[in-house]
């Protein structure tokens, strides 16, 4: 076994020891960072391994968690149910949207800006149609059985978020590895290049945002059954957006852990900050402190490290 | 195996490539020659898929490719290199190369395989794990060329892939050159080194302000005073000749 594949399967083992010696506040921080090293994966397929920087992912995001709860509240279905519904419907957005702009050639920041207006949109549709309730938002009846996808331990939310943060590393390592993954980042590197050599871009970018809106629509429904509760802002506010960006560039954008590494890095940057606001007492009207962190962070990335974290432990590429 | 029928192609004013002709027999090596902003690069880019042109004809193998998008046309077998090169800069050549393999197989394995063959044939075969930022000019160009072999075409169209060598690069990249046509492959070349191109072409076509203006072997092009003159200037035929 390679020294990398140790390196995983040790930190799977306290990733899964992890929640029995922690308290219920810590198993939900953890909680937290596989959900957003989720998402921020799903991001980074698009946007780290494609290159197709989206600004407005939580777009399918909030797709996902509308879809689920409606179909759950207004029509009855079971919340496992809905989830698969919630993935398709993510996947159908992602894939109109990726046809809207590609076809009418969208590349780098234009892209960017549209997908940033296509979150807008759904955000002022979900306040204004009758079927998501507006800005009242949508109630999830709170019923904690695991049929219907609520726990009364929060252990369980938290290994649902580690094992969908485990198959969106496996997704991102098998586009390492794989024929598609190729393509895309071909397609990153340079677009005319890539098509020169046979690959249908168009095609491939398609693909690649369609996987990426399901795979955000699956956290949305997550999201959803966790707080029981969402409303336009929650499902489509940019901050959503913004999170999952900023995971994949602090962590390295186009990276297989990247998004779980800026994952982490930011979730403790938000504890300690908090924190420190609550003893240092200059500090208690500097709010929220983490958001500054986050800036500078950002900041200091993008300038120093434009690999991100995992640019520091980048090492020659290994072949089998 | 190529036959490009009067195809032109503007630029909101300018005719870039005005009603140009050209043919590729199966196995020749045939040369683009022309000044500067003659438009060669364009005629090449509308050939490839790259510009569509605005009008004329395009057939390959027999089967017309006119404004078919540039994957398609790959995929029919005819690839184009850059003049300006366009490595994938933060993946290895090993990876770069694979890119083109990958056309033809979904399977890893036999792309990585493929991709390492094709390297030795342009001898790249040290370099595969350099990064495709980390080459020099002469390994672009190496690079340009291996990425559109592994696609495994038919015929290449080489947009100058020897500018910017010095002369012993020239030298090994013109056997590379035989080596790929002696392998079967057919292929069409814009080149400025004229020493090249005497030395590889069977026959040169010379465009000039977006026309075709003369084809012909590499001796009896140099011997053309309408070339000359495209080249020298108005009257400089008449000059040297006297």
């Amino acid at each position: 076994m390679s020294r990398q594949a140790v390196l995983c399967a040790v930190g799977l083992g306290i990733a899964v020891i992890y929640p029995l010696l922690a308290p219920n506040y810590l198993i939900n921080v953890g909680m937290m960072v596989f959900f957003v090293a989720f998402i921020g994966q799903s991001w980074n397929i698009a946007g780290g391994f494609a290159g197709q920087t989206s600004f407005g992912h939580v777009v399918f995001f909030g797709t996902g968690a509308y879809t689920s709860t409606i179909l759950q509240v207004t029509y009855g279905w079971n919340p496992w149910l809905a989830w698969p519904a919630a993935m398709l419907a993510g996947g159908i957005v992602g894939w109109i949207i990726a046809f809207l702009s590609f076809r009418a050639g969208l590349r780098g920041s234009y892209f960017a800006l549209i997908t940033l207006a296509f979150a807008e949109v759904f955000r002022i549709l979900a306040n204004s149609v009758p079927f998501t309730r507006g800005g009242l938002g949508m109630l999830i009846k709170a019923d904690q059985r695991p049929i219907n996808f609520q726990f009364k331990d929060p252990i369980w939310i938290y290994y649902i978020a580690l094992a969908l943060c485990m198959i969106s590393l496996l997704i991102a390592w098998r586009l390492t590895r794989n024929r598609f993954g190729a393509r895309l980042v071909a397609i990153r590197e340079n677009e005319d290049a890539a098509r020169a050599l046979g690959i249908d871009v168009f095609a491939e970018k398609v693909k690649v945002l369609t996987l990426s809106g399901a795979m955000c629509a699956a956290g949305g429904t997550f999201y959803a059954q966790k707080y029981l509760y969402i409303d336009p802002s929650i499902a489509f506010g940019v901050d959503k957006s913004v999170e999952m960006l900023l995971v994949s560039m602090v962590g390295g954008a186009g990276t297989i852990f990247g998004p779980l590494i800026g994952s982490v890095a930011l979730t403790v940057i938000n504890e300690v900050t908090r924190w420190l606001a609550s003893v240092v007492p200059a500090l208690k009207n500097v709010q929220p402190l983490s958001l500054v962190v986050y800036g500078i962070m950002l900041v200091l990335i993008v300038a120093r490290l434009p690999d991100g974290l995992m640019g520091l432990f980048r090492r020659k590429p290994r072949h089998a | 195996m190529l036959e490009v029928r009067e195809l032109s192609k503007s630029f909101g004013g300018l005719k870039a490539v005005d009603q140009a002709s050209l043919d590729v027999r199966q196995g020749e090596i045939v040369g683009l020659i022309g000044p500067n902003g003659a438009g060669k690069t364009t005629l090449f880019a509308s050939i490839a898929g790259f510009h569509t042109p605005d009008a004329g004809r395009v057939v390959f193998n027999g089967q017309d490719i006119t404004g078919l998008p540039p994957h398609r046309i790959c995929t029919a077998g005819m690839v184009r290199t850059f003049q300006i090169t366009q490595p994938f800069a933060k993946i290895s050549v090993r990876e770069n190369i694979m890119v083109g393999t990958y056309l033809h197989t979904a399977d890893r394995k036999v792309a990585e395989h493929e991709a390492e063959a094709v390297a030795g044939m342009v001898g790249m075969a040290g370099q595969l794990d350099q990064m495709g930022a980390d080459l020099t000019v002469a390994g672009r160009k190496r690079l340009e060329l291996a990425r559109a072999l592994a696609t495994g075409p038919r015929l290449l169209l080489l947009d100058e892939v020897m500018a910017g060598l010095n002369p012993t690069e020239i030298t090994e990249i013109v056997q590379v050159i035989r080596d790929i046509r002696d392998s079967g492959i057919t292929i069409l070349l814009i080149e400025h080194v004229m020493q090249a191109v005497t030395s590889l072409a069977e026959r040169v076509y010379v465009l000039n302000q977006g026309r075709m203006i003369a084809e012909g072997t590499p001796a009896a092009i140099a011997d053309d005073p309408q070339v000359v003159e495209a080249y020298l200037g108005h009257g400089a035929a008449k000059v040297l000749r006297a």
